[in-house]
């Protein structure tokens, strides 16, 4: 299907001031979009509350209104600019909740305003905690035990027949804010009122908690032909019970088998199909237990996520212009592919290398919040890093994050030389590996340097063996490192680079300085290699590609 | 233990052995398929073939008994950029090394797979060698060098079984199959069972004449390694079912339909081979996302469209994807709607052979 040519004008809602849970990714998204629908012809009117954003910048749109993201305020925007249609999936929560209310108010209908990209119905199916389950219900996909409540008296019941712990989480809400575990009937008392007064239409869901289950997440795109694609698979290395944007995520898959990973692509395409997303990307979270393999759906949110902002980087594929593209009618395969130039926007990108996002946390900025992690999101930011092993990705992540780490190296011990285990810090590594928190990753190779096994690791915090042993693999080659620091040999240097070890953590570990490493890997021959991302895994010729490094000759 | 992969065009790759020892030679493939080597390392057609992954990270999960696509993995080798030394997953029987090494087959880590992945794409598909013995460089290129490759070698008779079999039957059963099998893969015989079907197992020697005998409602023509130009009995054999009775090609089974009804197959540079290609069935305009594993292609100008109705393409380089019969009950693909490994969203073919199936024997009664 080509163009629509009915539409003229088009309202994008930005996503308004940063938050935690809500940054510059809204503002890269809605750009991209602002960016393409007026190379197409739109006129393109803005509304955005922050000034500091790229979208707002005099020419991206035709018209931009700096003016509070709020119902009134956009009533009055369309009444003055009286658009075609409004996008509502690119400007996050705060855009779609607008919209909604727009509806419901009967502004839409009064200006004959239409929404593109995802309709009210499908944005209240996707949003509304009984309509999702209802929804999923339907197409027979497995979700947690659950049950909703509008008062504390409710939600006790739900809690009694249910069993704890427990989830609780406040419907239309971003960021997971007022979303919380209680693990006894006193803890639910507190977080259950306070998840009522969180909710824009006071109710909660009580949710049998996954805590502990593996978790992913799909990014899909569908359009008006209902083709329908998967962009990027999603691993969190963090399991179930700490919210996705404050957990470190690996894209692709890494651990299941293919058969596992085609009924999770099938449930995403079902699921996208159920909700009504017309068009443009969705996120779509599942859990897995560990043990069984049963696998529940977890949410869907009907728009361009953060996940979408990481997952067009991770893999090449313009996510928020597709999905702009798509809203006004046009089809993936009548898309090109901007990289290859010769392919369609109709395919799912192969990877070949490995993608970590690490979240960036900022508690010394607020003196008085707990460094533990939960539901709700807590990160400021986040570095994504690619590698061709996970190792190097992760070393590349936790070292972008500018927090003076340099890789994956202790917090805790000051001579790796001599690593003395002394009263109580086993009790301390315990406790921190158990109750997730901010640097839990270095407390995990702290772990492996004090001799704890995979097995103890996993057992204290559910994070899959399989990256438990790529830890176990960085330490084992600084062991070695330090082993061998009087004579290295250039294939061992060659494995720490492979590994991620960067040249100013290896000078810290060999008692060299970085210029010394440096000129040490210049003689041995090993020097990066720049690869490039390319949605396709060089099977096609690519024309505007970026690069990342990488130690793979 | 060390281990070299060598080119016939002299490039030389030097990585560790984490399957068996030896040495083996064949064509260099990749593959881009991110998730499903044990799907992959047991498909009978890459009898003959080395196949490289592009991902790299592989043996993450394990392998287990229900992800086998046939009896044993017919591939002669594997290359991969980093072997997990760690399978975690709850189907896990045994890990990739130990499987690999207890069926005699090469795996080699350490490769840089995108350069060796660039080289196939510029190059083509070539010969090579893998070997744990042989560190000779010159010896190795020779080696790969003097390798016979795959075309005009009937690769079919060492993967297809050697007598006829029933697999299991199912209660609810409305058709019988013959599959005639080229090197079939297991999920092919799943797929039909699901859509009510008794399949017969057919070794791919058996005549026309055999298979009709069988009463079966239709024919399916299995995927399977190699050059189709170089299985003329079996060409032949569907030469001869053609119009007699309904029949459904996949992947080879497709290149041989295309050549028995007059057309003619190439090969491609380097071939299809991976779980995202973009394929368009153009009586739908509905694109789906297809496994795929061919290096012949049937060529569209060869084929007489007065009788032969184009119906799938591939979005990415426009080959042929699928084909039927304007009068005669016949259609076929080139892609994998069995998917294992990839996706589902061609499974709907073997709705519309079991419909196929329905209407002949309808006209029959």
């Amino acid at each position: 299907m080509p163009k629509r040519k009915d539409i003229k004008k088009i309202l994008i809602i930005g996503s308004g001031p940063i938050v935690i849970g809500q940054a510059c990714e809204f503002d890269y998204s809605g750009t991209q979009a602002c960016k393409v629908l007026k190379q197409e012809g739109f006129k393109i009117v803005l509304v955005n509350s922050n000034p500091a954003t790229i979208m707002t910048d005099p020419e991206v749109a035709d018209r931009t209104y700096i003016e509070p993201i709020t119902a009134e305020a956009v009533e009055k925007i369309i009444a003055k600019e009286r658009p075609d249609a409004l996008l509502p999936t690119l400007g996050g929560q705060t855009a779609l909740n607008t919209t909604v209310e727009l509806a419901d108010k009967g502004v839409l209908k009064k200006y004959k305003v239409e929404t593109i990209g995802a309709n009210i119905k499908a944005i209240k199916k996707g949003e509304d905690r009984q309509l999702f389950k209802a929804a999923m219900e339907k197409i027979g996909l497995d979700l947690p035990k659950s049950g909703r409540a509008y008062n504390l008296d409710e939600a006790l019941a739900v809690a009694k027949k249910i069993g704890f712990p427990l989830i609780i989480r406040p419907s239309f809400t971003l960021g997971g804010v007022g979303g919380s575990i209680a693990y006894n009937i006193e803890e639910f008392r507190v977080l259950a009122k306070r998840g009522l007064e969180s909710s824009m239409i006071s109710e909660i869901l009580v949710e049998e908690s996954v805590l502990g289950w593996k978790e992913f997440e799909l990014e899909v795109m569908r359009d008006l032909k209902d083709n329908v694609v998967v962009i990027c698979t999603i691993e969190n290395f963090d399991p179930m019970g700490i919210h996705t944007g404050d957990s470190i995520t690996v894209a692709p898959i890494q651990t299941l088998t293919d058969k596992q990973y085609q009924l999770m692509r099938d449930a995403a395409i079902a699921c996208i199909r159920e909700i009504g997303v017309e068009t443009g990307g969705s996120n779509i979270q599942f859990a897995v237990h560990p043990e069984n393999g049963r696998m529940v759906i977890i949410e869907m949110n009907p728009r361009v996520s953060r996940s979408s902002a990481l997952s067009s980087k991770a893999t090449g594929f313009p996510i928020a212009k597709i999905a702009a593209k798509l809203a006004v009618g046009y089809t993936l395969d009548e898309i090109t592919n901007d990289i290859t130039r010769s392919t369609p926007a109709c395919f799912e990108p192969a990877i070949d290398y490995c993608v970590v996002k690490v979240p960036r946390f900022t508690f010394e900025k607020f003196s008085l919040a707990n460094n533990t992690l939960g539901i709700s999101m807590k990160s400021v930011g986040e570095a994504m890093a690619i590698g061709r092993t996970f190792k190097e990705a992760l070393q590349k992540g936790l070292r972008s994050l500018e927090i003076k780490k340099f890789g994956l190296e202790s917090i805790i011990f000051n001579n790796l030389d001599d690593i003395k285990i002394e009263n109580g810090l086993l009790e301390k590594i315990y406790q921190k590996l158990r109750q997730p928190n901010a640097e839990r990753i270095f407390y995990i190779g702290d772990a492996f340097r004090a001799n704890l096994d995979i097995d103890k690791i996993y057992e204290l915090t559910k994070i899959d063996r399989w990256f438990l042993h790529n830890i176990k693999e960085i330490i084992d080659c600084e062991r070695e490192l330090l082993k061998n620091k009087p004579k290295l040999s250039g294939e061992l240097l060659k494995k720490a680079k492979e590994f991620g070890f960067s040249d100013r953590q290896l000078a810290k570990l060999l008692s060299l300085s970085e210029t010394q490493i440096h000129a040490l890997r210049k003689s041995m021959n090993i020097l990066p290699d720049f690869k490039l991302v390319d949605t396709c895994a060089a099977e096609f010729m690519a024309h505007t590609p970026y690069f990342y490094s990488t130690y793979d000759r | 233990m060390q281990a070299f992969l060598a080119l016939e065009d002299g490039k030389v790759f030097k990585g560790r052995s984490f399957g068996s020892s030896g040495e083996r030679t064949g064509e260099v493939v990749f593959n881009t398929s991110m998730a499903g080597y044990q799907e992959i390392i047991t498909d009978p057609s890459y009898k003959g073939q080395i196949v490289v992954m592009t991902y790299p990270l592989m043996g993450n999960y394990g392998v287990n008994k229900e992800d086998a696509e046939s009896r044993r993995p017919f591939l002669e080798g594997f290359v991969v950029k980093e072997y997990s030394k760690i399978a975690s997953n709850w189907v896990k029987e045994q890990s990739l090394g130990e499987y690999l090494k207890e069926n005699n087959i090469l795996g080699i880590e350490g490769i840089d797979t995108r350069e060796l992945t660039l080289h196939i794409r510029e190059k083509g598909a070539m010969k090579a060698v893998l070997s744990t013995k042989d560190s000779d460089e010159a010896s190795l290129i020779k080696k790969a060098q003097s390798c016979s490759g795959l075309v005009g070698i009937d690769l079919v008779k060492e993967v297809s079984v050697s007598r006829k079999y029933n697999y299991p039957h199912i209660k609810d059963a409305a058709y019988k199959v013959a599959v005639l099998d080229c090197g079939v893969k297991y999920n092919i015989l799943r797929n039909l069972a699901r859509h009510h079907c008794n399949v017969i197992v057919f070794p791919a020697q058996a005549t026309c004449k055999e298979i009709l005998d069988s009463g079966v409602d239709g024919v399916l023509l299995s995927n399977g390694p190699g050059d189709p130009a170089a299985v003329d009995y079996v060409v032949r054999t569907v030469r001869n079912l053609i119009g007699k009775i309904p029949i459904f090609g996949i992947c080879l089974g497709h290149q041989m339909l295309g050549l028995a009804l007059g057309g003619k197959t190439y090969k491609l540079k380097f071939g299809h081979h991976g779980a995202n290609h973009p394929v368009k069935d153009l009586r739908t305009g509905k694109v789906s996302i297809t496994a795929q594993n061919h290096g012949f292609c049937v060529d569209i100008d060869s084929l007489n469209k007065k009788d032969i109705e184009l119906t799938h393409v591939n979005l990415n380089d426009a080959t042929l994807e699928g084909l039927r019969h304007k009068k005669l009950p016949l259609f076929c693909v080139q892609f994998h709607p069995e998917a294992s490994p990839g996706p589902h969203d061609a499974g709907y073919l073997f709705a519309e052979f079991t419909k196929l199936m329905r209407k002949s024997k309808k006209r029959k009664n």
